[in-house]
């Protein structure tokens, strides 16, 4: 195989591609937030007392897991506008698809978090007479977080990749400057290798700083 | 008369059938120091986190100072709000057997939480009086320190402080010395001894009958799902009455030199 590389024309659109890595980082904050803070909620709702709001929670979950994300994606940008009288934009249907779906799997996380904590913690956050909100705070959730971090660091990867479905909807994304460099110049090989690089590229720092958290977080042992 | 600091009247506890124990009758006047023994199953520990009501009981009244805790719900039994529940437990401090700090907070984080949390005490004060209460627990050298680097004396001894500086009427203490080493065991009896010679209201489980027989003003023995005998600790522990009573002392006395 006699190919020759040629990274000139991607280089040439790095303007393009800057863009596409802006989109993709504002679509990634947006759902990580999202995703994970509706995750958190979600799993204190399958705790919960209450039966409806058990059920509701649990049947999110299952909901959102269970169904691929390129699927919601497009229901949201496609089908939801026909039931409700909304414009939906690629963004607003990305951050849907995305956040919902995240949620679904960070609440399970949150949830096996929360009950790997010994119930003697909770006793004793009562016993000097916290309420449950104040134990869950002060007690509870920063000794579950700990313990969560690699799986939460799991999540937010995959969330991070996961903007590249967005430009099934022609989000402006990295992967769908990518896809607009690659058939003006007709050259997906590099086009795609330097959209790969990238990704690695921002993700391995941030990755990096979670194990530093997790050192951090793990001084009190 | 002043009206006694605790009063459990009809108290009782039952998991489904099997009943756990039931008609405790029992006045606590402020300064008692009771100790309360029994075999293994027979419902100390229960008894005791009924009263700040980790578990709730299923009958009878629990009044802390004349206030009657809970309210009768229309089956006759208590319902407790959580609000309620809050108020009674700064009152009705408890000191667990596993001591449960909480890991990722230092030693004087342990102990001002309480303060800071649930009395909304600044920062800064909760800490200055952590490092107080540490003082009277021998421990405030260790203020800055996790609870993973102390023995378990020291752990149960940051729990008493966590405990004391809520300042309660009444402290519970469950088992404190039995997940600990015999060496660490005199300690946190010690500090107990101290809390004693203070005058404060105590309520202790425990397995070690000689300082039972110290510490306490009243014995409780329990058995048969109930208080199977109670009086001072030279009546219970040097002249048992009742057979059960006199079969378990016998039992503790059996490798005694």
């Amino acid at each position: 195989m006699n190919y020759i590389w040629n990274f000139q024309d991607v280089f040439n659109n790095w303007w393009a591609l800057a863009i596409g890595a802006a989109g993709t980082l504002r679509l990634f904050v947006v759902c990580l937030v999202l995703g994970m803070g509706l995750g958190l909620i979600i799993a204190l709702g399958r705790r919960s007392r209450n039966r409806p709001i058990r059920w509701l929670s649990t049947a999110f979950v299952e909901f959102f897991r269970n169904t691929p994300v390129l699927v919601q994606i497009l229901w949201f940008y496609y089908a939801l506008p026909i039931i409700v009288p909304i414009e939906i934009g690629p963004f607003l249907a990305a951050i849907l698809g995305i956040s919902l779906n995240s949620a679904a799997y960070s609440a399970e996380i949150y949830r096996g978090g929360i009950q790997s904590i010994e119930p003697g913690q909770w006793e004793a956050a009562k016993a000097i007479g916290m309420n449950g909100l104040q134990t869950l705070r002060r007690v509870i959730l920063p000794q579950a977080i700990r313990r969560i971090i690699p799986a939460l660091t799991n999540r937010g990867v995959e969330i991070f990749k996961m903007t590249t479905l967005a430009s099934v909807v022609a989000y402006v994304e990295l992967l769908q400057q990518g896809k607009l460099i690659a058939s003006l110049s007709f050259n997906p090989l590099e086009v795609y290798t330097v959209i790969a690089a990238i990704f690695l590229i921002i993700l391995y720092p941030i990755v990096r700083l979670t194990y530093a958290l997790e050192r951090h977080l793990a001084r009190s042992d | 008369m002043n009206a006694p600091v605790l009063r459990l009247s009809g108290f009782g506890k039952h998991f489904g059938s099997l009943n756990v124990f039931s008609d405790v009758d029992l006045d606590v006047m402020a300064g008692d120091r009771i100790a309360i023994l029994g075999a293994s199953g027979s419902g100390k520990s229960t008894l005791l986190r009924c009263i700040n009501v980790l578990e709730t009981p299923s009958e009878g009244r629990l009044e802390i100072d004349g206030d009657l805790v809970g309210e009768p719900s229309r089956s006759g039994d208590m319902r407790f709000s959580e609000r309620e529940l809050c108020a009674l437990r700064q009152r009705v401090g408890m000191v667990f057997q596993q001591f449960n700090l909480f890991p990722h907070m230092t030693v004087a984080g342990n102990v001002a939480e309480g303060l800071k949390t649930v009395r909304g005490v600044r920062s800064q004060k909760a800490l200055e009086r952590a490092v107080a209460e540490l003082k009277r627990v021998g421990l405030a050298d260790k203020a800055e320190s996790f609870p993973s680097r102390l023995s378990g004396g020291q752990k149960q001894r940051v729990a008493i402080a966590r405990a004391l500086a809520m300042d309660p009427e009444i402290l519970l203490f469950d088992e404190p010395t039995s997940a600990l080493d015999p060496a660490l065991v005199g300690e946190v009896l010690g500090v107990i001894e101290q809390l004693a010679n203070e005058g404060r209201t105590m309520l202790l489980v425990t397995h070690e009958i000689g300082f039972a027989y110290h510490f306490a003003t009243r014995i409780l023995f329990l058995a048969e799902g109930g208080i199977y005998e109670s009086g001072t600790p030279d009546e219970v522990l040097k002249n048992p009455q009742r057979p059960i009573t006199q079969q378990f002392l016998a039992e503790h006395r059996r490798f005694q030199f």
